[in-house]
């Protein structure tokens, strides 16, 4: 069980795989420096996010933890070029990013298929800024619908789906772009414990395939655990920033069920629990934590 | 079973009005029965006026016209409402500039621009379709403006993270968000382009069903004016149910629209 605990500061995240082949390639994403400050009407400022240091390399999922509002969703807006920081650097692929980021795909939190479309055109469309031919595009949305389970409802609105189905809908719609980095934001924070479980076990088998860089906010640690390669975790905001970094070495492929029950995963857990659970009494005592992180109890 | 128990007691309420209003101006309850009648005639009379006019070739005519008003009104205050609402919405000094003139503009009650109306464009259908464009236009007018301004941030953060640019933005984010406020309000601005046509014909025509109620109140003909407002009615509650099927259509994708409102 190859831990990797970094401590806050410095080098704190630029976790390059060991393995990596020699001439050590570009991070799919590297932020560095970061700092966000909002402009809040009246004059006030507020710090979200300062001196964040964090490279993902391609291939890599790095899943990131910390209390609620430490400004987790922050950090991957800024990633997807969606926000521009304050101070610090976003590169992807070694390069500068300017506007938004065209490498990424984005999975939001909230609902953000198109009410008005059906799944198919939800999917369709997102093919269109590609300049793929509409029968061609129709023919890869089939697939990607079927590929994530809803064959039979490629005709159905969004408010005809559950929960889980339009989730698999947004993943579809992300993926069939095939961007070379993946972010999300809690994806499915709004979802039952089974079918949460259900799409952790979908995510994977459709990483694995050509794992793409990809980087998972989340507010439950089992569930950063069971999905990534590494945790990062946040300290309490305001002015958050990366306070520990581990490398989770559970064996692939990963049941995610499954996974919670072995030795190893305990091990893990209590660890980063250790440090995260100070950032969450941190947020408590600031008034800040409405909601605890969820795996509080092991 | 319920649906046929509720249909007829509909169907009472308008049997013991109409002979409610039978027996007032058939027997002299309330005073002589001459009187009673010229002033609210009696149902058989109506209902027979009704008859021959809707039998007859002359009040199609009328009705044409009036539709024709409420469909140009419709259209055109439509089409004007949809670019200034769009251009407003996306542009933010365009809406900042004009927002207290265009308050005061929807503040006025269009009813006083009718004579002015007819000053303007004459006694032809162009000052009626005048008067139901400024009905209409406002409506449709806000109701895009918050439809463009209220697209979730969500679905605009996703759409551009897909890629699309502005005129993809347009097509699938903004127009659609637009036209279902613009749809929600749909029955409010074919009713108040309705409003303004008929006004406008009340006020000063040569046709159009307003008109026929106006012709006929000016010969006390009261007969004429309640034969003309049933016909109204019909024509309005026809319209309306065009409507609801166009809205049906255009709204699928909307929860609860899939059920049916009896």
């Amino acid at each position: 069980m190859a831990l990797q605990h970094n401590p806050q500061g410095a080098a704190g995240g630029i976790g390059l795989s060991p393995r990596a082949a020699s001439p050590e390639p570009a991070a799919a994403v590297a932020l560095g420096g970061l700092d966000i400050t909002f402009h809040l009407d009246g004059g006030n400022r507020y710090q979200a996010v300062t001196g964040i240091d964090l490279a993902v390399s391609p291939g890599e999922f790095v899943s990131v933890v910390g209390p609620t509002g430490c400004g987790k969703s922050t950090l991957l807006n800024a990633a997807a070029g969606l926000l521009t920081p304050s101070a610090g650097t976003v590169t992807i692929f070694g390069k500068p990013l300017s506007g938004l980021n065209r490498r990424a795909g984005y999975l939001f939190q909230a609902d953000a298929l198109m009410p008005w479309k059906t799944a198919l055109d939800n999917v369709k469309v997102a093919l269109e800024p590609m300049g793929v031919p509409d029968a061609e595009a129709d023919r890869r949305a089939r697939e990607w619908l079927a590929r994530v389970g809803l064959r039979a409802f490629v005709d159905r609105y969004p408010h005809m789906l559950s929960g889980g189905q339009r989730k698999r809908v947004a993943l579809a719609q992300v993926l069939i772009r095939d961007p070379e980095i993946l972010l999300m934001d809690e994806p499915f924070g709004p979802l039952d414990a089974q079918t949460r479980q259900i799409m952790g076990n979908l995510l994977l088998d459709l990483w694995s395939r050509d794992k793409k860089a990809l980087i998972f906010v989340t507010h439950d640690l089992e569930e950063a655990i069971a999905l990534s390669d590494r945790v990062v975790v946040m300290s309490a905001g305001p002015a958050a920033g990366i306070v520990a970094d581990y490398r989770v070495s559970l064996p692939r492929p990963r049941d995610i069920a499954e996974i919670r029950l072995e030795k190893a995963f305990h091990e893990i857990h209590r660890d980063i629990w250790a440090s995260l659970r100070v950032e969450v009494q941190k947020a408590y005592a600031m008034g800040d934590g409405r909601e605890l992180v969820e795996g509080a109890a092991s | 079973m319920k649906r046929a128990k509720l249909l007829f007691l509909q169907a009472m309420v308008m049997v013991v009005f109409l002979l409610i209003w039978h027996v007032v101006t058939a027997y002299p309850i309330m005073g002589e029965v001459k009187t009673i009648q010229f002033f609210f005639s009696t149902p058989a009379a109506v209902i027979g006026r009704t008859w021959n006019q809707l039998t007859g070739t002359e009040i199609y005519w009328h009705i044409g016209i009036t539709l024709t008003e409420t469909v140009l009104a419709f259209v055109i205050g439509s089409a004007a409402g949809i670019f200034f609402g769009f251009a407003f919405a996306r542009q933010q000094l365009l809406a900042a500039v004009f927002d207290p003139y265009i308050k005061a503009a929807n503040a006025l009650p269009r009813v006083v621009l009718a004579p002015i109306f007819a000053l303007w464009f004459g006694l032809g259908i162009w000052s009626k379709v005048a008067l139901g464009f400024t009905l209409v236009f406002f409506i449709v007018f806000f109701n895009v403006y918050q439809g463009v301004r209220e697209v979730s941030p969500t679905v605009l953060a996703n759409a551009r993270m897909l890629g699309m640019n502005e005129r993809q933005l347009f097509r699938h984010v903004y127009w659609p968000s637009a036209l279902t406020w613009m749809f929600s309000s749909l029955h409010t601005s074919v009713g108040f382009a309705l409003i303004g046509a008929v006004v406008g014909e009340y006020l000063g025509s040569s046709a159009g069903l307003g008109y026929k109620i106006q012709e006929a109140e000016s010969v006390f003909d009261v007969t004429g004016v309640f034969s003309g407002m049933v016909i109204l009615m019909i024509f309005v509650i026809a319209i309306d149910s065009v409507v609801t099927m166009v809205e049906k259509r255009l709204l699928v994708w909307r929860p609860g629209q899939s059920s049916t409102t009896v």
